[in-house]
């Protein structure tokens, strides 16, 4: 029964063989002079697509994100396992983590492009099967741009100059909002509770930078510092923002009770959502300006 | 016959005492005298002061370890205390987070870990049948690292949030040491150390052979029930308060060896005061060198404890009879 409708088909194709064919040349020579895509990504390697990309698999929260804030987020098939936003990735396909990818779940979604990390160990295997793989390395806020604009070009939006306007908007009210003495306040910004530190070269220092606050971590540091807790004592921070240790914790630590941001309680512990929009560089980096000068005009006296 | 204090002994601890006062100049920014008495003595004493009783603990556990083993391998996580102690560690990050409840914050870890170790040499001697054959424990030690750190890996596999946590406490981390886990340990190392002194005998007798040992009228296998004791609560104590801190339980006993002239007690009392030593000197490094940035601990503990044991072993074999 399935056999013969489908032999019926191919009897249906024949008849319309003549005006099918010319049409697919029609298509291919537009595609081929008109429409193909070209972007170099972070290797340094050429993509090359005949049309925007329509399967999409995102193995990256911040790409995700990226490409949902471009309005292109119906064209996902499949995400990792700690894409979270926008709501509706939830229901997309999980394909597991940076590790333990899980390879025959993306290569059933027969996705046409797979967006990557840059170190990920799945670019080779993912290219051996067939699949063209695009490998970003988002740090920066710059970054955070030039990702934004590839993918308008491998997905056929025009978003990306809007998108980095809004962003720009919101870090510029945001540190609009804070007055000259809660931006001389002195920030300690903790990512890990070993302790690391967000340094000045990290996502997060340039945030902080560009709101005008005094970061503790000095330039030469590097981008996530481990370090020294007596040197955040030493530092006496005004403000102590952290994902990882609660403000409890922190005034637990030896010596740490006489930090000036512990003894007026001024700690901003950030909820894991609230620390997902601050560490992911990508279209949240607007939200995450505010959040963090939201915290200072909180805590700190105008 | 009570073994006076030897010259070499002494030698350890003024070195101790040397690199203590050294720990408690040595800052963020470098050597720097008039800092605030609160940063030298709420942070820098309690850490040097926590760093050298973790060693002194491990290295201890180290000798205890090598001599009921009669292994020159044999380190204190042999018998599975690492791997519990991870695997209490986990429990209580996925159920602190499951409660949603700070409290259970960095005390709760520290005994976790406790327990966990604890546990881990208890299923050991529970799985090896009693404690009456070093190998049978030795091997089923080896079985419980194996399943347990098996349970490990699957917990960070499910639980992929608390990874970084997670290997915080696997890299060990003396930077946030506190008095309370001071004298924590220093209860456990005295207690320890005066066990141990006390059924030096056993090791004695147990470097003669298994079978040996057992001719000699000493009831060595109660003997070693309470090595075994001894070994969980120091290297238990340890951890839970700096985490794995890997080497200093294997090097410690070698690289005093040959100064002990073949006596249990003089050796378990130096391996435990180079152990001190080697992990105090390490955290010097550790947080010097690129101040006021800092090393994880357990890489200049490698790197330190392994040139030196490198440097023996070309000079004239390690002194291990077999």
């Amino acid at each position: 029964m399935k056999i013969n409708s489908i032999f019926q088909q191919q009897r249906i194709f024949h008849r319309f063989s003549l005006l099918f064919c010319s049409g697919a040349y029609f298509l291919f020579f537009s595609t081929t002079a008109f429409a193909s895509i070209t972007v170099k990504d972070a290797r340094g390697i050429e993509i090359r697509l005949s049309t925007p990309a329509q399967r999409v698999v995102s193995l990256l929260p911040s790409l995700t994100e990226s490409v949902c804030a471009l309005g292109k987020c119906s064209v996902l098939v499949g995400v990792d396992r700690f894409s979270n936003w926008p709501k509706s990735v939830e229901a997309l396909p999980k394909l597991g983590g940076i590790a333990d990818a899980n390879i025959e779940g993306i290569v059933r979604l027969k996705p046409d492009l797979v967006l990557v990390e840059k170190s990920s160990p799945l670019i080779a295997r993912l290219q051996s099967l067939g699949i063209s793989v695009m490998a970003f390395d988002v740090q920066s806020m710059a970054d955070v741009q030039r990702t934004l604009r590839q993918l308008d070009t491998v997905l056929g939006s025009a978003e990306s100059g809007a998108v980095w306007d809004r962003i720009q908007l919101d870090i510029a009210r945001a540190n609009r909002a804070l007055s000259p003495s809660q931006k001389a306040a002195r920030v300690y910004f903790e990512i890990n509770a070993a302790p690391f530190a967000a340094g000045k070269t990290s996502f997060i220092g340039e945030l902080l930078d560009r709101l005008g606050m005094q970061n503790i971590a000095t330039e030469k540091m590097g981008a996530f510092p481990k370090i020294n807790p007596e040197f955040v004592v030493q530092s006496k921070p005004d403000l102590i923002m952290s994902t990882e240790a609660s403000p409890k914790q922190l005034a637990q630590r030896p010596g740490w009770k006489s930090i000036p941001a512990i003894q007026a309680n001024r700690v901003c512990f950030f909820s894991a959502a609230q620390a997902d929009v601050l560490v992911r560089p990508g279209p949240r980096t607007g939200e995450a300006a505010a959040l963090i000068a939201d915290c200072a005009m909180r805590l700190l006296p105008k | 016959m009570r073994p006076s204090l030897s010259p070499r002994v002494l030698a350890l601890i003024v070195v101790s005492i040397a690199l203590l006062c050294l720990g408690a100049l040595l800052g963020s920014g470098g050597i720097a005298w008039g800092t605030d008495s609160a940063i030298v003595f709420d942070i820098r004493l309690p850490r040097s002061a926590g760093a050298w009783l973790a060693g002194a603990l491990l290295g201890l556990a180290g000798a205890i370890a090598q001599g009921i083993f009669r292994n020159p391998l044999a380190d204190p996580y042999l018998l599975g205390s690492a791997s519990g102690a991870l695997m209490g560690v986990a429990l209580v990050l996925g159920f602190s987070h499951a409660l949603t409840d700070s409290g259970l914050a960095l005390i709760g870890l520290n005994s976790g870990a406790f327990i966990g170790a604890l546990l881990g040499v208890v299923a050991a001697l529970i799985l090896a049948g009693g404690y009456r054959s070093s190998l049978r424990l030795l091997l089923s030690g080896v079985v419980i690292s194996v399943i347990l750190g098996a349970g490990n890996a699957l917990f960070t596999f499910v639980r992929p949030d608390l990874y970084q946590r997670f290997q915080a406490f696997m890299l060990g981390n003396t930077s946030l040491l506190d008095w309370h886990g001071v004298s924590l340990m220093l209860l456990v190392w005295v207690a320890c150390i005066a066990i141990a002194l006390l059924l030096s005998a056993a090791l004695n007798a147990l470097s003669l052979g298994e079978s040996t040992a057992k001719t000699l009228g000493l009831p060595i296998d109660q003997m070693r029930l309470g090595l075994i004791g001894v070994l969980a609560l120091a290297t238990g104590a340890a951890v839970a308060q700096t985490g794995l801190i890997a080497f200093i339980g294997l090097a410690a006993p070698h690289l005093v060896r040959r100064f002990a002239n073949g006596s249990q007690r003089i050796h378990l009392l130096m391996s435990s005061l180079a152990g001190g030593i080697l992990l105090l000197a390490s955290d010097l490094l550790a947080r010097t060198i690129l101040a006021p940035l800092e090393l994880p601990v357990g890489i200049v503990t490698a790197v330190l404890g392994g040139s030196y044991l490198l440097l023996l072993l070309r000079r004239q074999g390690l002194g291990v009879s077999a």
